[in-house]
């Protein structure tokens, strides 16, 4: 039942068209189905394996070592407040405890009504705009504790929902390649001989 | 604050060459109307005016070093493919992670048809018949950006089959990524990108330009390395080479983070632009926050040994960086000043490596997280001399023999050049020892007065001839 939808499955096997070799869309096929469930179910990593030929214990390998698959329900809002240096320098650790206070839990857990889920992040590359934060993924930047209070309660009461979309919902905007304009991949082995630009 | 609010960090007031940024001050700089109305794709159909050879020799004559860290210029990199082994793939490197590094998110975000035509220009220069665009999985909007460029590129005809009506044709793919600092190295990004756990492979073969994705000649570049890409074919290599040094020519992207008065991202003037300048210049940073004292500095990202103010003469100019004990690394300078806990700080630099130790390398699976515990413990005043030495010890077992530092004119330190030897396939793992080891080697006294105070607390009032 969490396998992917038929929606998804067409969108996958597009995106597995894309590439030389179909496991390289494992990541991009373990985000889909993320954005549609909100986290990863095992049914999704066995039809994932089914569609790209790998076995659900490779696939399920190459999901555990990426920080951003859930294996479990997290808040629609997945907090990540950054801790590396810049962020904490500019007070981080501060605000990650401000956090703790204002949402009632500990880095790690996830609010009784199911709305957030705090995290320590690693480094967000917005190093000048220390301290920051993300929400699904969404930056805010230099943010007080004041700010984060404001925005904790914008969010709960759905006022940025066309900013931020629920957790698992990455890229809006996704690529589409136009059948027309494709070149198409191919299997690295079926290759032969130089580019044609390259010849000439 | 940026100079543009559809910018945030990026700091433009100052008249100096923009090669990478010059579409920055435009808030729809990334829209492919923009693009077109300010020189847009003119450098693809200058490249595509000549042979790939001569596009090959003019970015080879221009010594474009590499953004990402190592600094290999990437003509050579691109000569490194064997002759006759086809097919070879683009895989670019927009996993941007590096504590401190702030740059090729704004390039994807504010810029994504230059990053495009960059990619377009080093397929045809070296042969490359498919580009797959890593990108970091956290940046939602540079995801967004680069998609809708993709695409609207494709529209118009500069992607795919027969390019501008020439011999030309790539398909450039983006890519997700999902969260791992460790795919930022080359090997562990071809693994990603093969679907497969991040982790660095085996060295050797050294180079994926020989052995890479689906074990094909294959091209790593940075995204800032293929941004410089359409300013260089629509100018010259010679006016590249005016910019800058011999040894580095043209600007960089450099993000200054931390205790300064104006934290942001600057284009500068490679080779000639001192810290000193980036740190208390006018058009910079304008000095320390409160117009209090410097302290320290990492130079170049996370991985980078400490500089102190001693350093603050010297030019962002690899050799002589390396010199000094250090290295320029991605282009990211954090800046403590005088109020700076220096052990609780290099706990967050060494915490983040353990952190993302893939866990392929004994020494660095274990040795990060040693570190990590240990710092943990000397920063919560629990820790002991024994510790400290402890310290180095798990550091010399991840990089053994004399470790690069910085010099110290006033504690009578002088410098150990950079690079380290390695236990470990990347450089992960010494990397959790670099912010150890200068923040040991260049403030020690400040571990010293952190460790355990040990009181005599009496268990009971018992002495040795009191059983009676």
């Amino acid at each position: 039942m969490s396998r992917l939808n038929d929606a998804n499955e067409v969108l996958a096997k597009e995106i597995i068209a894309r590439y030389p070799k179909p496991r390289s869309a494992i990541i991009p096929l373990l985000h889909v189905s993320q954005q549609q469930n909100g986290y990863i179910t095992h049914e999704a990593i066995a039809h994932i394996a089914e569609l790209v030929g790998a076995t659900s214990a490779e696939v399920l390998g190459t999901c555990t070592f990426y920080e951003m698959f859930k294996m479990h329900p997290v808040g629609k809002y997945l907090i990540n407040i950054c801790s590396t240096m810049s962020c904490a320098l500019m007070g981080a650790e501060q605000l990650i405890e401000h956090a703790e206070h204002k949402l009632g839990i500990k880095v790690g857990g996830t609010t009784p009504d199911g709305l957030f889920t705090l995290e320590r992040a690693e480094c967000q590359a917005a190093c000048t705009e220390a301290p920051c934060l993300q929400a699904n993924y969404r930056y805010r930047y230099r943010v007080t504790h004041e700010q984060l209070d404001r925005f904790l309660d914008d969010l709960a009461e759905g006022l940025l929902d066309g900013e931020i979309p629920p957790h698992g919902v990455l890229a809006q905007v996704r690529q589409s390649i136009p059948v027309d304009r494709a070149v198409g991949a191919v299997p690295p082995d079926d290759v032969e001989g130089a580019p044609r630009w390259m010849a000439t | 604050m940026s100079s543009y609010p559809w910018a945030p960090g990026f700091i433009d007031d100052a008249h100096r060459p923009r090669i990478v940024t010059s579409r920055f001050q435009y808030e729809d700089g990334y829209t492919l109307e923009r693009y077109l109305a300010t020189g847009g794709y003119a450098g693809l159909r200058s490249a595509l005016s000549r042979t790939s050879a001569q596009v090959l020799d003019e970015v080879k004559a221009a010594t474009v070093l590499g953004r990402g860290g190592a600094g290999f210029p990437a003509g050579t990199k691109w000569g490194l493919t064997p002759a006759g082994v086809w097919p070879r793939y683009l895989v670019v490197n927009g996993d941007e992670s590096e504590p401190g590094t702030y740059k090729d998110r704004l390039l994807m975000e504010r810029d994504p048809h230059q990053l495009i035509e960059g990619c377009l220009i080093a397929c045809y220069a070296a042969g490359l018949s498919q580009c797959f665009l890593y990108i970091r999985g956290e940046m939602a909007l540079a995801q967004e950006r680069v998609a809708t460029a993709l695409n609207e590129a494709y529209a118009a005809g500069y992607i795919g089959r027969s390019i501008l009506g020439s011999h030309f044709s790539v398909d450039i793919v983006l890519h997700w990524g999902a969260g791992a600092y460790v795919v930022g190295e080359e090997t562990a990004l071809i693994e990603s990108l093969e679907g497969n756990r991040g982790m660095p492979r085996l060295k050797p073969p050294y180079f994926p330009a020989a052995v890479g994705l689906y074990g094909k000649p294959t091209i790593v570049n940075n995204v800032e390395t293929l941004a410089n890409l359409p300013w260089l074919l629509t100018h010259s290599a010679a006016e590249y080479t005016a910019i800058g040094t011999e040894t580095s020519p043209g600007t960089r992207m450099v993000a200054v983070s931390g205790h300064v008065r104006r934290p942001g991202v600057y284009e500068i003037i490679n080779g000639t632009t001192t810290f000193r300048d980036l740190l208390y210049g006018d058009e910079f940073c304008q000095g320390i926050r409160g117009g209090r004292q410097l302290k320290a500095f990492v130079p170049g990202g996370g991985s980078a040994p400490w500089f102190l103010p001693d350093q603050l003469d010297l030019p962002f100019e690899a050799k002589v960086v390396s010199a000094a004990g250090s290295m320029l690394g991605s282009g990211a300078v954090i800046v403590m000043d005088e109020t700076t806990d220096i052990p609780a700080a290099a706990l967050t630099l060494t915490r983040f490596y353990a952190h993302e130790s893939c866990g392929k390398c004994v020494p660095c699976r274990e040795g990060a997280t040693w570190l990590e515990r240990i710092l943990e413990r000397v920063v919560a005043g629990r820790g002991t001399a024994r510790d400290l030495d402890q310290l180095l010890e798990v550091g010399a077992t991840i990089c053994p023999g004399a470790f690069p530092h910085a010099s110290s004119a006033g504690q009578g330190i002088e410098a150990v050049p950079f690079p380290y030897r390695m236990t470990t396939i990347c450089f992960v793992g010494p990397s959790a020892y670099v912010p150890v080891h200068s923040a040991l080697t260049l403030f020690r006294d400040e571990f010293e007065a952190r460790l355990i105070k040990r009181k005599l607390i009496p268990v009971s009032a018992g002495v040795a001839d009191d059983h009676g």
